[in-house]
């Protein structure tokens, strides 16, 4: 039986094991390899995606139920690499392995969907979920509040365009 | 040392029309630097810096990147000398050439320190040369012109690009004299600069191991015995018959999983059951009994011997005495182990994949597979962190061997639980210590005994205060384990550096002395009139320990209770003071100055993200990790029951360095050993009770 799923924007149809965690469908199905392997067991935040918009570990997610889900992934979530959130890890220069990131990256951006100008303590809250073994937590918080004011910028220039 | 540097670059080509300037990063003979003449090559690339007729200058990187930013320094150093503006340097990874490259390794915080000299040579050298082309075509003298962002500049005004001058000078003889830019006048070198990786990270491109993917690959996972144990049978039958699995296969006391997707041997793994023989296999308490045997045996090796600690203990006024202990525990980089392999019908074989020592796994895998070295080829990829782990090729050796059995490209993936359970740990140690201090609470008698498991020699004789003090004794006993250990970010140091810089704040206790002041006198003792040998500078040990102080406001911060620890290891200095603060009645790490020595710093932004690194890693296994034993099994395997430092509970870091311009050392190790010392210090001030366990919160 095959699963039909969105993955960045395309459909998918895919005919496997419906216990397969969505990771491995990513990473073996579709050959997205972005979304990384750390834990299996949703402690790491590693293998972080957005099941329709919401930010979601996919290690332990059976592709089953995500049938007729909207996926965005790492290499979806903008078109040319310039999401606030990626332009702000690069400008800070926050990772070092970079194994981690695009779980780190995942859940940045969609805290500031829920929150687009976050708190400190709502930064560091709401991403201590994710483990970054080469401690790039200071770097991490304050790129989230770089994009915070990155994609502020954005907005205010957008509509300053729209008016005129 | 060999030298086919020059042979080689004479066949090897970058770009049709490029200038290439092969310098060897690698040879220790090998500062010397040559030029080639181009044609196209499709081939193996490393001549280190190319510059195409565009003016596009492409710099190999041959060092494997676990995250320590070697890829974005090295270049850096190249781009300065070569006088480019940084946004037109290009840089690719290179895979391993033993042919040409020594020292194409990670570890040891040396990569730097052993480059730093050829990659100025190599850029000084080519930015001479496009002089030299430029002048020669505005018929003016060379001494009359400059350089400036990828251009020269004449007299009057004339102006070239590199790649406009690249046909002339790649005709060009290679100087042999060039001299270096001043460091004031640096446009790279000390800058922020971005990792060169970031943009492929952030995107998520494929780029580590674990996203290797090669025509008709397969991929495995294998079961391994609990230490000590032999395997004496395995079932298999319904893991045979599950979708996708390809075969089982057993091989050194492991069984090999192997299929076409991660998630179906992942299934078909859960139904293979493995016998082992019974035997008596470590435990944790195996382990404290030779603990407790290694500090009393009369059989310790002798590291270092200064006077005679036995009479200068015996007429002390004073005895400090303490035991520091510390567990293994795991590397857990965050991309597990992983490695592919294909070993051909041909008799040659391709190894992919993570490891920090490409060389040694060329090697291990032809003594393995009793091939000529030069029929093993290893591409490297970037690594998800490896911390030391990936310096043992247990992972390269075992995805060769299942290549060789099923006859397949493999990539053999390992489950966080593997990871964990499958060893190479930090070896556990015992540490027992005894100072004697005089009537003014002077330190005039020092022993240490470190028993590791594992670990060879625990201790490290000639660290400081070593070196200050009249009579010392330092032995160490290894006592030999089933469980594989291996190094881990600062090897021995990591917990060492702990137990001697939380003992010294004791005997400062206890002789009624400041341990900042302490270790200054100390350190003016060894100027004026050192004990034996001497491994560190004490100018720039008193260097940070001044600056730290001064700069965490030691001892003048109320409500702020503060502890100090300082260390030499890698080549470089790092003082740290640890702010606790009494929150909720429990007292909490809320900062850390770290000061450190490594001479140039090459990269702020990559050195700040060290240093900071390496605090948050020293201070989240210092609280929180360790690995139990239990009949030759490691628990817990994974991040539910092995804890690490997360985004909440890391203090403020300021990381400051020391701008003396001494040629660049050590960065990816040395902010680690200090820091369990200075926390475990300004712990103890904030709660009068003195840490001796790692981790110290279980």
């Amino acid at each position: 039986m095959s699963i039909q799923l969105t993955v960045n924007k395309k459909k998918m149809s895919l005919d496997i094991d419906p216990n397969t965690p969505l990771l491995w469908a990513l990473r073996d199905n579709m050959s997205l390899k972005g979304t990384k392997y750390g834990c299996g067991i949703a402690q790491c935040g590693a293998c972080t995606v957005w099941v329709n918009g919401e930010a979601t570990r996919s290690c332990v997610l059976p592709i089953s139920a995500v049938a007729n889900a909207d996926i965005t992934t790492i290499e979806g979530l903008s078109d040319h690499g310039d999401h606030p959130v990626q332009v702000a890890w690069d400008e800070l220069d926050v990772p070092q392995c970079g194994y981690c990131q695009a779980g780190q990256i995942m859940t940045a951006a969609s805290l500031l969907k829920k929150k687009p100008n976050p708190s400190k303590t709502e930064i560091v809250d709401g991403m201590s979920g994710n483990i970054c073994r080469c401690g790039t937590y200071h770097r991490i918080q304050e790129a989230v509040k770089l994009a915070s004011e990155i994609a502020s910028k954005k907005k205010t220039k957008s509509t300053v365009k729209k008016s005129a | 040392m060999k030298s086919t540097r020059r042979s080689f670059i004479q066949k090897t080509a970058l770009f049709s029309g490029a200038f290439c300037l092969g310098f060897d990063w690698f040879q220790a003979n090998g500062k010397e630097v040559s030029m080639v003449q181009t044609t196209m090559d499709s081939g193996r690339f490393n001549a280190f810096l190319a510059i195409d007729p565009s003016g596009k200058i492409i710099l190999y990187s041959p060092n494997p990147e676990i995250g320590q930013g070697i890829k974005t320094a090295f270049p850096v150093v190249v781009a300065e000398e070569l006088d480019v503006d940084w946004k037109d340097v290009e840089v690719r990874q290179a895979n391993l050439d033993t042919q040409n490259f020594e020292r194409q390794l990670t570890g040891g915080s040396g990569a730097l320190k052993h480059s730093w000299e050829r990659l100025r040579k190599a850029g000084a050298t080519a930015r001479k040369m496009f002089i030299q082309a430029a002048a020669q075509t505005w018929n003016v003298d060379a001494s009359t012109c400059k350089t400036s962002k990828g251009f020269v500049l004449g007299p009057k005004g004339q102006k070239a690009s590199y790649g406009s001058l690249v046909a002339i000078a790649s005709k060009l003889p290679v100087p042999t004299e060039v001299t270096y830019k001043n460091r004031k006048d640096y446009q790279i070198i000390g800058k922020r600069t971005k990792g060169v990786d970031n943009k492929s990270v952030v995107t998520g491109k494929p780029v580590f191991g674990l996203d290797i993917e090669k025509p008709g690959m397969v991929i495995a996972q294998i079961i391994r015995p609990p230490f000590g144990a032999t395997l004496k049978s395995f079932d298999a039958a319904d893991a045979l018959k599950m979708p996708g699995i390809v075969d089982v296969v057993s091989f050194k006391n492991k069984v090999a999983i192997v299929g076409k997707s991660t998630w179906e041997v992942m299934k078909a793994r859960a139904t293979v059951s493995c016998k082992y023989d019974s035997g008596d296999f470590d435990s944790d308490s195996t382990h404290q009994k030779w603990f407790d045997e290694g500090m009393k045996t009369d059989k310790a090796t002798v590291q270092r011997k200064d006077g005679d600690f036995a009479a200068a203990l015996a007429r002390s006024a004073k005895v400090v005495e303490a035991t520091y202990e510390c567990p293994f525990i795991s590397h857990s980089p965050m991309e597990p182990m992983n490695f592919f392999a294909d070993v051909r019908s041909d008799g040659t074989v391709l190894l992919a994949g993570p490891t920090q020592v490409p060389q040694s796994a060329q090697k291990a895998v032809a003594s393995l597979l009793k091939i000529d070295e030069k029929k093993v080829e290893v591409e490297l990829s970037k690594m998800g962190g490896g911390f030391g782990r990936r310096l043992n090729n247990d992972f390269a050796l075992d995805a060769a061997e299942l290549s060789s059995i099923i006859k397949k490209p493999v990539k053999v993936m390992w489950t966080r639980e593997d990871d964990m359970g499958g060893g190479i740990y930090r070896p556990a140690a015992r540490y027992h210590f005894k100072a004697g201090l005089d009537a003014s609470g002077n330190m005039i008698a020092f022993y240490l005994r470190g028993v590791g498991i594992n670990a060879g020699n625990a201790t490290r004789q000639d660290n400081f205060p070593v070196g200050a003090i009249e009579n010392v004794l330092v032995e160490s006993v290894n006592q030999v384990s089933a469980v594989s250990t291996g190094p881990w970010r600062a090897p021995i140091t990591n917990f060492l550096g702990y137990a001697e810089q939380a003992f010294l704040d004791e005997v400062a206790e206890a002789g009624g002395k400041d341990p900042v002041q302490m270790r200054l006198d100390w350190l003016a003792r060894v100027k004026s009139n050192p004990v034996g040998k001497i491994t560190y500078e004490p100018d720039r040990f008193i260097e940070v320990i001044k600056q730290a102080a001064e700069k965490s406001n030691w001892k003048k911060k109320p409500g702020i209770h503060q502890g100090f620890s300082v260390y030499f290891s890698h080549l470089s200095y790092v003082a740290q003071v640890a702010d606790a603060q009494m929150v909720d009645g429990k007292a909490k790490i809320t900062h850390v100055t770290a000061v450190t020595d490594c001479g140039e710093v090459v990269n702020l932004s990559g050195a700040e993200n060290q240093i900071k690194g390496a605090i948050i890693d020293g201070m989240g296994h210092a609280l929180f990790a360790k690995l139990r034993f239990n009949d030759g099994v490691a628990s817990p395997t994974n991040f539910n029951g092995y804890r690490l430092i997360k985004g909440n509970e890391i203090p403020t870091i300021n990381a400051y360095f020391v701008d003396n311009g001494i040629e660049p050392t050590g960065l990816g190790e040395p902010a680690l050993p200090p820091t369990g010392g200075s926390i475990a210090n300004a712990l103890y001030a904030a709660t009068k009770k003195r840490l001796y366990k790692q981790p110290f919160e279980v």
